[in-house]
């Protein structure tokens, strides 16, 4: 074989070699490329293929979708028996929400996206407009549930329930847990010693103790400190005690965002001559956040998750409902298709505002493009 | 006027006036919420004293450390719920870090399945909230395992049932001694060879196996006084009596249901954590590392898993502080750690909300901040000194 001789600057372009391209070769580097890459990767496989064959056949193939009991799902077939969701749907979503006013839910829970989103997407179009009708939001959504006024029904809280009073109890946690954070933060890099102890105590406090002894305090001796004869609402107050537990996380969140900017933008903006409330709102506030931004939506995805606590001081969240099901004899038993499902409710949920976080952090990230 | 707004504009007196204002507010706070618990106390006939605690406590605890029946008063009880905590923050933890470890590892391995599959563990486990993964573990052991008479047998000494999982337990005979003995030298021969073995290396360079020698020697140091003294452990094997079994040791659901339950969730916390602390070293150095001729399982070792201890052990730390405060919530399946048993069922008795809960609390906030001045110590050992 001869070789073709080329001028210089002039040879061809050659195909890359047949094992490094396409198909075969992404899995000969990703799946093959050595003795022990290779054993992994068949472990992997049979791991799944057992896992996916038998999660496919309980979950539908030999899964029951509807019967009357346990017993009767069982005589069908011996997969998952859904029935026990199925059943109560209604009270996994409402709670003991009144049947006739659920509607009020509804219109409530798709009106949040729309408050919602000019402050999530800073891009959409009417912003202005939209921003308007999300600072009326929370008066609407109160009145909207609760009822009272507008000859609307009024309805006790106690009614409240299932994976609605999970979103409500998660939103008004995030809602208000955020400002009362960055207080927190600004209070606790402050020159005054006062404020500065005050805030280290409240945030070492809150993040010392776990939060079922605080919904504890919530539920049986919150009104020992309150004048005799005041009495609120078990909603209000466990909603106060998750603000407050996870305000001492973001606090402590912002202040790492906080630690995190260059000295000399401080110095530059003393320079400027601005004042502290200045400093804070145009210097020290947007970048700090922006670092935090992953930090505080895991703050909130755990301060979602942790709404669950409130089945223990006898809240009907999803999981109370779950358990309320569980005690009824004609489901009794069936913990693993209950508990699955509420956790497919709160992986989804969960994994979206994950999702977001990941999204908001590459698109406020200004270092490179 | 002027004299007034003078005073506003100096920027020490006006902090000074601000914090005296905070603290003026601050105390008029806590005399408000002082007076308002005198006067609910007052109305209800309840007072403050501590005193319930040497009372009998008068109800069971299925699963404890030290000897404990119903007759010995709420302080034990209390100290036999805190002993649980710790049994299962002990259990959890060791899950917890060599199955989130593992994952981490296999996270960033470049197998693209294996890593896909931890991928998904880890949003599966930790996108769901810890009280389902217990009550899911918890409804799993006591609706899917057998009956004890069914029990599902491995090598017919552990058993798995609906009533927990029992397991040979092993007993000490006379001439023991000599095995704890034999493990006591192995371990101070251990320590003073890695020392020797340390100097050594910082002499000449040159690194003996010092792991597998010191870790031959504490398996086999006892084994060998094992044989020596005649076999003085025997094991003695749970076995069916009636409805259930009897001897062995006995893991209680609540408390398998709880471990696997901490273990998982966190493990996948941990794995986020060691796979970002090794991604936070520079790829130069693994580079550098490669071409000085180093094996990947050396370049590991000594090059980027020393430096990303630094980066891993501190969120690692509060991992485990979270997975002990979880371990609260073991009062939803009925497990008795502290809060089930201080804070539960004594507060219940004697309806001592005030105290119990400020006990509870103030123990979990002693932990809390103690690992935390401990961790504000470490950090500022290891911290790399600018130079």
């Amino acid at each position: 074989m001869s070789e073709k001789i080329y001028k210089p600057g002039s040879y061809p372009d050659l195909p890359p070699p047949p094992g490094t391209v396409g198909l075969y070769g992404w899995i000969r580097q990703n799946l093959f490329s050595s003795i022990s890459n290779s054993s992994l990767t068949i472990i992997s496989v049979v791991l799944l293929y057992y896992l996916i064959d038998g999660i496919i056949g309980w979950f539908f193939l030999n899964a029951v979708f509807d019967a009357e009991s346990k017993i009767a799902c069982r005589k069908i077939d011996d997969g998952a028996c859904w029935a026990v969701i199925t059943r109560r749907v209604g009270q996994f979503v409402y709670g003991f929400y009144p049947e006739a006013e659920r509607w009020r839910i509804d219109i409530t829970f798709l009106t949040m996206f729309l408050a919602f989103a000019p402050l999530l997407y800073p891009d959409i179009p009417k912003r202005k407009w939209l921003l308007y009708f999300s600072a009326f939001y929370p008066f609407f959504a109160f009145v909207l549930i609760m009822g009272g006024y507008f000859g609307l029904q009024k309805i006790e809280y106690s009614l409240f329930g299932g994976f609605m009073l999970t979103v409500i109890l998660g939103v008004c946690g995030i809602v208000c847990s955020l400002p009362l954070g960055i207080l927190l933060a600004l209070g606790r890099q402050s020159n005054l010693t006062v404020v500065k102890t005050l805030s280290v105590c409240f945030i070492e406090f809150m993040r010392g103790v776990p939060l079922i002894t605080l919904l504890f305090v919530a539920s049986s001796m919150l009104n020992y400190f309150l004048p005799p004869g005041t009495n609120f609402s078990i909603l209000v107050r466990v909603i106060i005690m998750f603000t407050f537990f996870s305000a001492a996380y973001i606090a402590e969140v912002i202040r790492g965002g906080i630690q995190a900017i260059p000295k000399g933008q401080y110095e530059a903006a003393d320079a400027l001559g601005m004042n502290y409330w200045q400093k804070t709102r145009f210097i020290t506030l947007p970048q700090a956040l922006k670092i935090s931004i992953p930090g505080i939506v895991n703050t909130f995805i755990g301060l979602y998750k942790d709404t669950t606590l409130v089945v223990v001081i006898g809240l009907l969240d999803p999981l109370g409902i779950g358990r309320a099901a569980l005690a009824d004899t004609k489901w009794n038993g069936l913990s693993t298709e209950t508990y699955l499902f509420v956790a497919l409710f709160f992986f989804v949920s969960c994994f979206a505002m994950s999702r977001y976080s990941l999204w908001l952090e590459n698109k406020l990230n200004t270092d490179k493009k | 006027m002027t004299f007034f707004s003078n005073i506003w504009r100096n920027e020490k007196s006006r902090e000074i006036i601000v914090q005296i204002i905070v603290l003026f507010f601050l105390g008029w706070f806590i005399s408000w919420l002082v007076m308002n618990v005198n006067a609910n106390f007052e109305a209800l006939g309840k007072d403050i004293s501590f005193e319930f605690l040497f009372i009998p406590a008068g109800y069971d605890i299925n699963q404890y450390l030290i000897d404990y029946d119903s007759r010995d008063s709420h302080l034990r009880a209390g100290i036999v719920g805190l002993l649980n905590t710790g049994l299962v923050a002990f259990f959890g933890i060791i899950l917890a870090t060599v199955l989130g470890i593992a994952l981490g590892i296999i996270r960033l391995s470049k197998n693209w399945l294996a890593s896909k599959i931890a991928y998904w563990y880890v949003e599966f486990t930790r996108n769901v909230p810890i009280l389902l993964h217990i009550l899911l573990w918890h409804g799993i052991i006591i609706n899917t395992l057998p009956h004890p008479r069914k029990a599902i047998s491995l090598g017919e000494v552990t058993f798995l049932s609906n009533r927990g999982f029992y397991i040979p337990k092993p007993l000490a005979e006379s001439g023991i001694e000599l095995i704890y003995l034999f493990l006591v030298v192995a371990i101070i021969f251990s320590i003073f060879f890695a020392k020797y073995c340390k100097k050594k290396q910082d002499l000449t360079g040159i690194q003996y196996p010092v792991f597998w020698i010191n870790f031959s020697v504490i398996c086999f140091m006892p084994l060998i006084a094992f044989f020596l003294s005649g076999m003085p452990i025997s094991l003695e094997i749970p076995a069916l009596k009636g409805f259930n079994f009897r001897g062995g040791m006995h893991m209680s659901p609540e408390l398998a249901a709880l471990t696997f339950a901490l273990g998982i969730y966190t493990a996948a916390f941990i794995a986020e954590i060691v796979r970002a602390g090794i991604l936070a070293i520079d790829k130069g150095q693994t580079e550098a590392a490669e071409s000085i001729g180093l094996k990947p399982s050396k370049v590991m070792n000594l090059v980027i898993l020393p430096q990303a201890r630094r980066v891993i052990i501190p969120p690692l730390t509060s991992q485990y502080l979270n997975l002990t405060k979880n371990s609260s919530l073991a009062i939803a399946i009925g497990y008795m750690d502290l809060v089930a048993t201080l804070g539960g069922i004594s507060l219940n008795q004697t309806g001592r909300e005030m105290e119990t809960m400020l006990i509870v609390m103030l123990i979990y906030l002693s932990v809390s901040l103690s690992i935390s001045a401990f961790m504000n110590w470490y950090n500022s050992k290891v911290k790399l000194v600018g130079r």
